[in-house]
């Protein structure tokens, strides 16, 4: 009895133990259920909005349907032919058929478009052949499309279609890095009428930096004086910094262009004071994109700036005075680097914003001030050709997040390098 | 006046609105989208509101400068939202090729014999001829240009000089400056050394140009000072004359002439509409009217013997302006488009 009554509450106490982990188990279980459900939306949403397009864009950047689409057969035969002699009468039966069966649709004028994009006259060659397509009765079809046009019968053309014939392509990469394919399908440097992206790449990040440079010589002072003065006069400057920010900024765009153009108030301003005796041009140039990106983005840099310096105690600056220490070097050694991360956000956020910049250059530029979004824009709307844009995105892309990964690296080291002293 | 018994009063305003709203679904609104500016408020007045008042259906307008990346996206995703579009020859033809554009069905339109023969096209109908001619601000210059020669001339004119941003007629006039004779203009830039030849050419003058995407843009760039002299639309340097801008003038020599077209986006819901606004659009006495409006040349063959005599010296077709003159060559430009635009636009951002 008294065993019983030992082991009684020990089996109780495990079986509630056990129920109760059961029970917490659960209760966990459903919380996280819960939590889960409450950020379901916004996963989708990203995944909707952000992931998928991205993949579909990397993807287009080296996507090659057209040719393979509109020649199944022929492509399958070119991928097995050596490429030396001549291809035989199957990869001959199964052109011209394939030919005829596209003739008249867009997509043997899509197949054209894209083999005229790498040879010009292609397409002229791909629409005559496809109109003597099928061979008549009793022609051999090698015999008909040699009658259409001599070029099938070289190798080097045939070559031409098999390269460009797969289903994948880093043709479009390779010229957003100013590199292409040579006849034996080498990667080689593209000709000079062609090779312009890696110096409009260098011309984003230049343009992007001292773009962030000047809002940030700019900013600082602001920032610091926002952050330092009593709060009435604190808020005035703010609404000076949010009242653009809050403006669209194509009108803001549109108001420099009549400020900075030849007959201008700027410039009819200048010529009054006599700093100049003819307008000078400050607009369709350089000096226009400068003055108009660096005052777009300069709320930018001065609103992660504020936040942190306001949360700065002014007690370790006077400290450090009353210490003894020169005021440039407590500024230096004690105020700058609590207000570095807010530096370094701003900086990141505007460098990043004008990376991608495309309104204010396209308006405020002439062709040299151009950066890679203009040529992003200028594949996807004007020369329809989608696989290039996607390039040139793809490689904006991944020097962001470069620079996004480079600046996270600095800034943790940063965080332990403080945590260490 | 026999006044309507109140009680039945109700019932009438219910039977009005029901009338109101099946004359609502009889005559659907198109939309129609044009190259903008003087040449779309023409297209209003010729085109538009006499449609509207005949038809009852309103015009909703838009406009573009020609890309056809919107109409391929609009396609591509069966959402066609344009009805008739205003397009440029080789545009044109490659957007039939590529099944951008509806096959017109000429039975319903207008007998194809009534037009000139180059205006009528496989997915298209010419609407007009225009020109693009040297223009210049009499006042910015001490003396007249007489030609592309004289464009280059950065010496005896000098001044920055306004062109359409794209190679498109660029290449051709940079060849005209450089000696070569109008017809071997075509045959030149189909070779590498012709392309290249006309790119060192327009090296000479590149840091002095400033380039215009909409045609409205060439006369306001002249009158503003900008620019002394600019490649320019005839149409739009005639209207400008018209609003006062006495100052303004115009070269003919080596103009290059083209047809813009209508054409329909192929899977437009408005399909049949289109077509009835294509059909009255390209009638005699509403191209006649057009033409007043802003001197391009009709191409329905009736509508030019309607002008009123006063236009027709402005027109392109007039035989003094198409002295020495040269049509734009739509073959090469939709086999060459492509190349050269990309190769343009690299040069320009160098």
């Amino acid at each position: 009895m008294s065993k019983l009554s030992a082991t009684m509450p020990a089996a109780l106490a495990s079986e509630n133990t056990v129920s109760l982990k059961r029970q917490l188990g659960r209760a966990e279980r459903m919380k996280k259920l819960k939590y889960g459900a409450l950020i379901a939306p916004l996963a989708i949403f990203l995944l909707l909005t952000f992931v998928w397009p991205i993949s579909a864009l990397l993807k287009r950047s080296v996507d090659n349907p057209e040719v393979i689409g509109a020649l199944p057969a022929t492509s399958a035969l070119l991928s097995d032919w050596n490429g030396e002699n001549a291809p035989d009468a199957l990869v001959f039966a199964a052109f011209a058929r394939e030919m005829g069966e596209i003739k008249g649709t867009p997509v043997l004028a899509g197949a054209a478009k894209r083999l005229n994009m790498e040879q010009p006259g292609f397409r002229s060659l791909m629409m005559k052949t496809a109109r003597a397509m099928p061979p008549a009765e009793g022609v051999s079809p090698r015999d008909a499309l040699i009658e259409a046009d001599e070029r099938w019968a070289d190798p080097a053309t045939w070559r031409f279609l098999a390269r460009n014939a797969t289903p994948y392509t880093g043709r479009y990469l390779l010229a957003s890095v100013d590199r292409t394919y040579d006849e034996q399908g080498q990667i080689v440097r593209a000709g000079d009428d062609q090779a312009i992206y890696v110096d409009v790449l260098k011309r984003t990040f230049g343009m992007s930096a001292i773009v962030t440079a000047f809002c940030l010589l700019l900013g600082f002072p602001l920032a610091y004086l926002m952050a330092t003065q009593p709060p009435k006069i604190a808020n005035t400057l703010m609404i000076f910094v949010l009242l653009p920010f809050w403006t669209s900024v194509l009108v803001r765009v549109a108001a420099w262009i009549v400020l900075l153009q030849t007959q201008g108030l700027v410039n009819q301003a200048l010529m009054a004071l006599g700093v100049t005796d003819h307008p000078l041009q400050l607009v369709f140039n350089s000096t226009g994109v400068y003055i108009a990106m660096v005052h777009i983005l300069l709320p930018f840099m001065i609103l992660p700036m504020y936040s942190v310096m306001k949360g700065i105690s002014p007690t370790y600056m006077r400290a450090a005075l009353s210490l003894g220490c020169p005021p440039f070097k407590s500024f230096w050694k004690i105020y700058f680097p609590q207000a570095l991360p807010g530096v370094s956000a701003g900086a990141l956020l505007v460098f990043i914003l004008c990376m991608g910049y495309y309104i204010t250059p396209a308006l405020l530029g002439s062709p040299k001030e151009q950066m890679a979004s203009y040529f992003v824009a200028f594949y996807t709307n004007q020369t329809i050709n989608w696989g290039m844009a996607a390039a040139l995105s793809a490689i904006l892309f991944v020097a962001t997040l470069i620079l996004y990964m480079v600046y996270t690296r600095l800034t943790g080291q940063q965080d332990a390098a403080s945590k260490a002293r | 006046m026999h006044r309507i018994p109140s009680k039945v009063r109700p019932l009438a305003v219910a039977g009005a609105a029901a009338m109101s709203l099946l004359a609502g679904t009889a005559h659907a609104d198109i939309t129609v989208i044009s190259f903008g500016g003087t040449n779309q408020k023409a297209q209003v007045k010729a085109f538009y509101e006499p449609y509207t008042k005949a038809t009852g259906s309103k015009i909703i307008q838009g406009e573009y400068n020609g890309e056809q990346a919107k109409i391929k996206a609009m396609v591509g995703a069966k959402n066609v939202s344009w009805d008739v579009v205003e397009v440029e020859s080789p545009e044109l033809v490659r957007g039939c090729e590529e099944g951008l554009y509806e096959k017109l069905d000429f039975a319903r339109i207008g007998p194809k014999a009534d037009f000139i023969p180059a205006a009528v096209t496989e997915c298209g109908v010419g609407i007009f001829v225009w020109s693009t001619v040297l223009a210049y601000n009499s006042d910015a210059l001490k003396a007249a240009p007489t030609s592309w020669a004289d464009f280059w001339d950065l010496k005896k004119f000098p001044g920055k000089r306004g062109m359409r941003k794209g190679a498109k007629f660029t290449l051709e006039f940079a060849l005209i400056a450089d000696g070569v004779k109008p017809e071997n203009v075509y045959k030149e830039l189909a070779t590498k050394a012709g392309v290249d030849r006309a790119f060192k050419k327009l090296d000479q003058i590149k840091p002095h140009i400033r380039w215009w995407e909409a045609g409205a843009q060439a006369p306001q760039l002249l009158a503003a000072g900008d620019v002394v002299m600019t490649s320019a639309f005839n149409g739009r340097i005639a209207t400008a004359q018209k609003e006062g801008k006495k100052n303004l003038k115009m070269v003919w020599t080596n103009n290059i002439y083209d047809f813009d077209s209508w054409a329909i986006p192929v899977g437009t819901p408005k399909k049949d509409e289109a077509y009835k606004f294509i059909a009255f659009a390209s009638k005699p006495e509403n191209q006649k009217v057009f033409a007043g409006e802003i001197p391009y040349g009709p191409t329905n063959l009736k509508g030019t013997a309607l002008v009123d005599k006063a236009i027709v010296p402005e027109l392109p077709t007039a035989p003094q302006n198409m002295k020495g003159a040269f049509a734009s060559n739509t073959q090469f430009w939709v086999e060459h488009g492509e190349d050269l635009e990309q190769r343009f636009n690299a040069w320009a951002a160098k």
